[in-house]
């Protein structure tokens, strides 16, 4: 009979599965890991020493691009983070509009995270429903931003400009019958709230059929059920946040806890695992995803009764109007100051955290007086994830490191910076 | 909130009086700066005493502070050159003083106690010695592994007691420290793929430096303690 040896294999960095660019090398015996050793750092951008030598508002739109599946919750927690040291007062019109984008980003993510974890473990046709409804996730963000997915939407003192009256469309081509455009655009003829508020409506419907289709089946649960089990005691002293917490069974949410903005003023509850394993965080985050509709539907109601600025009125911190700059000399100053060399933020240092759709998601910021952060950090929740990997899998089967990657909900932008 | 942060605070200073000293604030966080030989048992009881419980260790942050306070706004005549304002176009010297300035490197750990909902801030300065080193904090909080890691990486510090201090961020062969104020943000080396060798191989990087804005520091009278507290009275 053969020896069974064990020996090392390479799993990426060009791996469908890796979520990335992850290169996990494994030491396995047969089929079963012993020891696990991601190799991280292949998206390594060096954002923060970047953002070190640009003027504080044109890092906004690198926080998009760290974790590129929850775009606006990165930016939050930066432009807070800056308000801390700044003491800039955000008009409450701005604060639920940041609450309303931070919930649909929620759902962008998880449905990201859901569409991939499933394609990962084996349920194809989940990626194609969860990106069914993240194209109209997109949409809004185009609506309010311009872009789809790099909104640089959040401004310290509030947000860029109001939501707008109306959708984006589609156009006509030779592609669409007329019938056809009219269709694709009757969800599209009112305002951007009134675009929300039918996702909304329509939404848990089809949190109902991702359901139907994995929570009680039988193959995703013999994938995902008690694999990658983390106590609560070893989850905290891991450093764990977010569903990765929660999935452990430990009730911890920085909205209920830290409320920053007004999630003191939305009601919502806090889903939390048993078992710790990846069938709980599963459906943790699948309910997450029903209490991020319920918060967005009360920001929808309350944006339509409450009209106001929508950025604070500080022109040392936040650009005049256009208008304004037409007949007042002040105005024209603060923006040429503003786009030239931005505003200096006082002396000291700020933590600002969120509750990122993965976890906390924190920035701290030493500032030296200077119109430049002096150190950025950023606190990125799938880096200390990503550092139990091998705890979490070892023993486990080779396939089930997948499913692993999976649940951690891992993405490179965030976990390399 | 900030009540919660004064009670903790007489706490600290009855549990362990000099050894901690906090940092003033303005914006209403804990902050403390201690010295790198208490490291250890301070942060033991900050995890295991029920007065502090802080048993989540959110975040490990290396800070160079060479270049602490100083702008890049020191030129007296015009410049014809533009970009060419605020750049030091020496060459690059990678760190190989004998002594640092005691108060040049620094780690700073957020903690996080989830009984009591609480956060705080801890920062030791390195010392003098280079390499600068201190104490790891992986058997306390074995989240800290990573963190660390990466601050090795990219500031040179090292940590006494890690099991796997290893590269993280950086490339296979990485030569330098990317983070210290002293590193170029070009970086020094920069790839090609060269057709006679037939593989990619690192040259001396060309880009030239520049500054599109420049670093100013304003003294901002709105900050300013005396008018603070005149606004707020």
């Amino acid at each position: 009979m053969a020896e069974i040896q064990s020996y090392t294999m390479n799993f990426g960095p060009q791996h469908p599965a890796a979520h990335g660019v992850l290169r996990l090398v494994l030491e396995i015996e047969g089929e079963t890991i012993q020891k696990a050793d991601p190799h991280v750092g292949l998206l390594h951008r060096a954002t923060e020493k970047l953002a070190e030598t640009k003027p504080y508002n044109q890092s906004i739109g690198y926080m998009d691009r760290l974790d590129y599946v929850s775009m606006m919750c990165n930016e939050h927690a930066y432009v807070m983070a800056i308000e801390k040291l700044l003491g800039v007062q955000v008009p409450v019109r701005a604060q639920y509009i940041r609450v309303m984008f931070d919930e649909i980003t929620r759902i962008l993510n998880h449905l990201m995270w859901l569409g991939a974890h499933g394609l990962d473990i084996g349920a194809m046709t989940m990626f194609l429903y969860c990106f069914r409804e993240r194209e109209d996730l997109m949409d809004t963000y185009e609506a309010v931003s311009g872009t789809r997915m790099h909104a640089t939407y959040y401004r310290p003192g509030g947000v860029y400009r109001d939501l707008p009256d109306s959708m984006p469309k589609y156009q006509e081509s030779k592609f669409r019958s007329a019938k056809e455009l009219d269709r694709m655009n009757s969800s599209r003829e009112g305002s951007v709230l009134d675009f929300i508020d039918a996702f909304c409506d329509r939404f848990p419907g089809c949190v109902d059929e991702y359901e139907t289709l994995l929570t009680d089946n039988r193959i995703w649960k013999q994938r995902t059920v008690n694999i990658g089990v983390v106590s609560p005691e070893r989850a905290m002293q891991l450093g764990f946040s977010g569903p990765m917490l929660r999935g452990s069974g430990v009730e911890w949410d920085l909205r209920k806890k830290q409320p920053y903005d007004v999630y003191d003023k939305v009601d919502f509850d806090i889903p939390v695992g048993v078992n710790g394993d990846c069938y709980d965080r599963y459906l943790v985050r699948v309910e997450e995803m029903r209490q991020s509709n319920r918060i967005i539907k009360q920001c929808v109601a309350w944006l339509r009764d409450n009209p106001g600025p929508v950025i604070a009125d500080d022109h040392k911190v936040t650009p005049p109007t256009r208008v304004e700059m037409k007949d007042d000399m002040e105005s024209l100053i603060h923006h040429f100051k503003l786009f030239t060399e931005g505003y200096c933020v006082p002396q000291g240092e700020a933590y600002a955290a969120v509750e990122h759709p993965k976890g906390e998601f924190g920035i701290y910021i030493v500032s030296d007086g200077a119109n430049k952060p002096y150190r950025l950090k950023i606190r990125a929740p799938g880096f200390a994830h990503l550092s139990a990997m091998s705890e979490m899998v070892e023993g486990h089967m080779l396939a089930d490191v997948v499913a692993v990657i999976g649940t951690q909900d891992i993405v490179f932008g965030e976990v390399d910076r | 909130m900030s009540e919660r942060y004064e009670t903790l605070a007489a706490q600290i200073f009855e549990r362990f009086g000099e050894q901690m000293r906090r940092v003033p604030s303005n914006c209403g966080e804990l902050t403390y700066e201690l010295d790198k030989d208490d490291l250890g048992k301070v942060a033991t009881a900050l995890r295991n005493e029920a007065d502090f419980g802080f048993e989540m260790l959110m975040d490990v942050c290396g800070v160079d502070y060479l270049n602490y306070g100083s702008d890049e706004w020191l030129t007296n005549d015009a410049t014809a050159t533009g970009f060419s304002r605020g750049v030091e176009r020496g060459p690059v010297i990678l760190d190989e003083a004998d002594e640092f300035d005691p108060e040049r490197f620094a780690v700073v750990y957020h903690l996080l106690s989830l009984q009591h909902n609480i956060r705080l801030r801890l920062r030791v300065f390195t010392g003098t010695s280079n390499p600068p080193i201190v104490k790891s904090v992986v058997d306390i909080w074995n989240g800290a592994n990573w963190f660390e890691r990466e601050v090795f990486d990219l500031y040179g510090i090292l940590f006494e007691g890690h099991p796997d201090l290893r590269r993280i961020l950086t490339d296979y062969g990485f030569i330098g420290h990317p983070f210290r104020k002293d590193f170029p943000i070009s970086g020094n080396v920069e790839v090609h793929y060269d057709e006679a060798e037939g593989r990619v191989v690192y040259k001396p990087v060309s880009i030239e430096p520049r500054t599109l804005v420049p670093r100013v520091i304003r003294d901002d009278n709105r900050y300013s303690a005396d008018l603070k507290d005149a606004n707020d009275g």
